[in-house]
């Protein structure tokens, strides 16, 4: 279910292995109902993730980019996060200069046992993508891009 | 002149134990000042140095390891090689600082601006704090702090922090940044900044001045511009790569830019590439009130953390 069926947006999260995929896992076991536009890439650790991973989606189209770890001093390799933290806040600031809105971009912590707090995560986020409205295209080629997608059957 | 003749005898001194010495000789015409690579004392008797003398000759040095060489520097240009000791991309035996004093250097984008064009230029000269230029006939005489590059309007740091051998008297001033110039470009809406941006990557060459004057840019052949593996660009001209390559270009940076200013100097179109950089040094001053360059045996912010840290949310959204 999209927040707003039938108008489904693109949504990169990079997820840890540990954590919050697993938080993930468990909110599906539940069957807790979640919006769909949120497609999951796994990495090992939030530590793993370069900036640019998130930049590079946002220059590429996706409307929104969520990153989520395990909670800073649960990180199943100590110290990850720790340094996630300081990248992803300086990235989030970066943003402002960008010509990127801010808020597209967000980064979250969620342990695996925590199902109903990732559905929560992934709602509200969602939602605020979805009020945000598409990502404003760069390029010809992105505009381009995006009328082809839109003339598709769905 | 007694600074310059001073600077010379201490390079002459000097310059048997090196391989080479760094500084300035004056350029094809009489505003730009070039490079000097001095390996005889013939070669040290056309130094020169004065507010022409732009460059930040610490981007020459990590191309140069091996090598026993000295440099001269200015205060800006001292925080480059410091930032590259302090990331042990240097060997401190290696390198021999001559360090000066600076009031500052001019901009020649603002030398044009004022002169209407740099061609014709007959003759240019530092009287104090002015410059006389002849252009086209006329004679025009400009005060340093209009043609002043904007980063010595800021300069907190006038004086070589780190150096072998200082010359001449250490400038007293020091000015405040309080990074108004990126305040102001973040009050536009983001609409209005993508768009600029937009336009200044539209006429991005893609020719790759602003990394290789960069002195920080030390990746050379493996640079991921260029690298196939990984894969990070495609050598398409689109506004994206080239856009996205700045973003890199700035993260790559991200607590190493001294702010020397080299990148959007050497840009052949113009485009204010130090905004970005600035953005992001302002931002690790508020939250790890770090400036690079200025300690050689300073932590990086990010490459260290804190459990607890003062200045980030613990995000609990
Ligand atoms: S990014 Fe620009 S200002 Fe920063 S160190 Fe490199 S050349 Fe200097
Ligand atoms: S120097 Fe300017 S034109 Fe050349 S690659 Fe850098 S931004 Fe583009």
């Amino acid at each position: 279910m999209s927040a707003a069926p039938g108008n489904e947006l693109r949504i990169i999260g990079f997820l840890c292995n540990w954590c919050s995929y697993g938080g993930a896992d468990t909110a599906g076991v539940g069957r807790m109902t979640q919006p769909t536009d949120l497609r999951i890439i796994r990495v090992p650790c939030s530590g793993r993730i370069d900036p640019l991973f998130v930049l590079k989606a946002l220059v590429n189209g996706a409307d929104g980019v969520l990153v989520s770890g395990c909670h800073p001093r649960d990180c199943h390799y100590a110290e990850g996060n720790f340094y996630a933290r300081r990248r992803l806040e300086v990235l989030k600031r970066f943003l402002q200069v960008l010509g990127i809105d801010e808020r597209r971009f967000e980064y979250t912590w969620v342990s695996a046992s925590e199902g109903q707090r990732w559905q929560e995560v992934v709602q509200k986020f969602t939602e605020r993508i979805h009020e945000l409205g598409p990502a404003p295209k760069i390029t010809p080629d992105q505009m381009a891009m995006a009328e082809t997608m839109a003339a598709q059957p769905r | 002149m007694e600074l310059l003749d001073q600077l010379k005898e201490k390079i002459k001194e000097r310059l048997p134990e090196l391989d080479v010495v760094i500084g300035w000789e004056q350029g094809f015409d009489p505003l730009h000042a070039t490079p000097l690579f001095m390996r005889t004392e013939e070669d040290v008797d056309r130094l020169v140095f004065s507010p022409l003398c732009v460059h930040n000759l610490a981007s020459h040095l990590t191309g140069l390891k091996g090598k026993k060489v000295g440099i001269v520097v200015k205060g800006c240009d001292s925080r480059s090689v410091v930032e590259l000791l302090q990331e042990k991309l240097l060997v401190r035996e290696d390198v021999t600082v001559f360090g000066l004093p600076c009031t500052g250097v001019v901009s020649l984008k603002k030398i044009k601006h004022a002169l209407g064009g740099l061609d014709k230029v007959a003759s240019a000269e530092f009287n104090g704090n002015e410059l006389k230029v002849s252009a086209a006939g006329a004679a025009r005489v400009l005060p340093l702090n209009e043609i002043a590059a904007d980063k010595c309007g800021r300069c907190q740091y006038h004086n070589a922090l780190l150096s072998d051998v200082f010359v001449g008297a250490p400038v007293e001033a020091a000015a405040e940044d309080n990074y108004a110039d990126v305040e102001a470009f973040q009050a536009k809406s983001p609409q209005e900044q993508a768009a600029y941006w937009r336009d200044a990557m539209q006429r991005c060459l893609r020719c790759y001045a602003c990394r290789n004057a960069c002195p920080m840019c030390v990746c050379r052949d493996h640079c991921v511009a260029q690298s196939r593996e990984p894969h990070w660009m495609t050598q398409q001209d689109t506004v994206q790569e080239k856009w996205f390559f700045q973003m890199i270009h700035a993260l790559h940076l991200a607590g190493r830019c001294t702010e020397c200013g080299e990148c959007e100097r050497a840009c052949p179109v113009g485009i204010p590439l130090l905004l970005l950089k600035r953005k992001i040094n302002k931002e690790i001053k508020e939250l790890f009130d770090y400036q690079a360059g200025t300690k050689i045996d300073a932590t990086p912010p990010l490459l260290s953390f804190k459990v607890e840290e003062e200045n980030i949310n613990e995000r609990g959204w």
